[in-house]
């Protein structure tokens, strides 16, 4: 099965600009679903999705499964959680066996980075990465450009900074590819420690201070400080942390403009994030959370669907209404 | 068509005996216009408020396997909730019946009507469903190889039925 996606959706590096605005589109109305007193439309009936999670999620897992069950498509949960089994051996396992169970579809979570790319190569069945490694996190920041474009009412031409532990985040390097694509200015903005080398190639500003990034910035999607890296060595501290890159409103005070504010959880507040900032008047968090169902539900949607020569043939043969 | 539409917002009228629990329902996206039309009619004549919706069928079809997916989903928007309201469908052809059938699936989401009826400008015939219209525009006799189309003005530009043989 094919559609104007392709087969999986492993990442939007490779995804081109107008596929990415075709998901973001087609998640428009199905916001509306989720607004419904029934909120359940049949278009997956019949269709298998396999929950995948190999790393601890809660809120994307949870939000893959609200989008599948509104579909009304059959989901079992797998959680793998604690596995030692080298990573080719259990995935390549894992995909002939749930190819013999007949499933549709796979959205999969694993530490390893290319996790994602690797199942979908080797079984039929459609696969949506829900994060691989320090990879990509696609629905993560597809929901984020969404929430974007219903705030701004545009994506291109905006200035948005990634404020944090940029390195290890997944988030950030999809959130890098999927803004520049859509014609955002892109900046990150962290400690050193924190940031990827050779992290300019991607074409993004670079801050070292969070209030330059502040001054320039109109969109600061504050990255979670991911708290087993202090043991490592990162940080010094979390206090120091959040006196020197914590989002503040007192920092956010001298912003020449109104900056929204993103946050794509769980927050550590406190550290990264101020409290008053995240329940501030500028912070559109829940809405991102509102947005990353009705994004999934658009995803699986159009990944579900038809194969295209069938769908010409229909254009050609019947058109119109019925 | 203006003639057309004046005459089934009469029927409209006739057939819910009123204007008191009357639900215009357009499908997108012709019929969300023509229902639109017939509503703005019946408030002429009535001086009354007729509530009106729009709905789109897409994500109730039963051909997402063969049709592939349809990018453009439109809005569905019912004013309320649709128990014991007599909700009129309406849309610009009638043919197999598929798009009414998914309708009425939609529509029992969102309430228990205590009637539903379906008024359509163009019955073109050929019906693969037990469903049929309550109030028609025009009919024509097709075969399966015709093509209606209908243009109204607010999205074409101009009013027109057309059946390319």
């Amino acid at each position: 099965m094919t559609s104007s996606l392709g087969k999986d959706l492993t990442g939007l590096e490779h995804m081109t600009p107008e596929q990415i605005r075709l998901i973001l589109d087609t998640a428009e109305p199905f916001k509306e679903v989720s607004e419904r007193p029934i909120k359940k439309v049949p278009a997956l009936r019949g269709k298998t999705i396999v929950n995948l999670f190999f790393e601890a999620s809660t809120r994307t897992r949870i939000s893959f499964e609200f989008a599948e069950k509104r579909l009304s498509a059959d989901t079992v949960n797998v959680a793998a959680s604690g596995s030692s089994v080298s990573k080719g051996e259990t995935l390549v396992d894992t995909a002939k066996n749930l190819e013999a169970m007949r499933i549709d579809m796979v959205v999969i979570r694993h530490p390893s980075s290319g996790a994602a790319e690797f199942l979908g190569n080797r079984i039929a069945s459609n696969v949506i990465n829900a994060g691989d490694g320090k990879h990509e996190h696609p629905t993560q920041a597809l929901l984020d450009l969404l929430t974007i474009r219903d705030k701004h009412g545009k994506i291109e031409g905006l200035k948005v900074c990634l404020v944090g532990d940029v390195l290890h985040s997944r988030v950030a390097r999809s959130n890098i590819w999927g803004l520049s694509k859509l014609g955002a200015e892109v900046a990150v903005c962290g400690p050193w420690t924190l940031m990827p080398r050779g992290i300019e190639d991607l074409g993004v500003k670079v801050f070292s201070r969070i209030e330059e990034a502040i001054e320039w910035a109109d969109v600061l999607n504050v990255l979670r400080l991911q708290l087993e890296r202090m043991e490592k060595g990162f940080i010094p501290s979390l206090r120091e942390y959040y006196r020197v890159f914590g989002v503040t409103p007192e920092r956010l005070e001298r912003a020449p403009r109104d900056i929204t504010i993103m946050h794509p959880g769980p927050m550590n507040r406190g550290v990264e994030i101020d409290s008053r900032v995240a329940d501030g008047p500028h912070s559109i968090i829940l809405e991102q959370v509102t947005n990353g169902v009705a994004v999934r539900m658009a995803v699986l949607y159009l990944l579900a669907g038809g194969r295209a020569e069938l769908a010409d043939a229909a254009k050609r043969g019947g058109g119109g209404s019925e | 068509m203006s003639r057309a539409l004046q005459r089934m917002a009469v029927e409209i009228l006739e057939l819910a005996h009123g204007t008191d629990d009357l639900v215009l329902i357009g499908i997108q996206r012709r019929g969300v216009e023509l229902a639109e039309r017939i509503a703005r009619l019946i408030e002429r004549d009535e001086s009354v408020d007729v509530p009106r919706g729009a709905l789109d069928i897409t994500l109730y079809r039963d051909d997402l396997g063969t049709v592939g997916p349809n990018p453009v989903i439109g809005e569905t928007r019912l004013p309320g909730d649709l128990t014991g309201k007599h909700a009129v469908i309406v849309d610009d052809v009638l043919y197999t019946g598929r798009t009414v059938r998914a309708a009425l699936d939609e529509l029992a989401d969102f309430g228990r009507p205590k009637r539903i009826s379906l008024a359509v400008l163009v019955d073109r015939g050929g019906r693969e469903l037990p469903i049929q219209a309550d109030v028609v525009g025009t009919a024509v006799k097709t075969s399966a190889d015709d093509r209606v189309e209908v243009q109204v003005e607010e999205l074409d530009g101009h009013d027109q039925v057309d059946i390319v043989r």
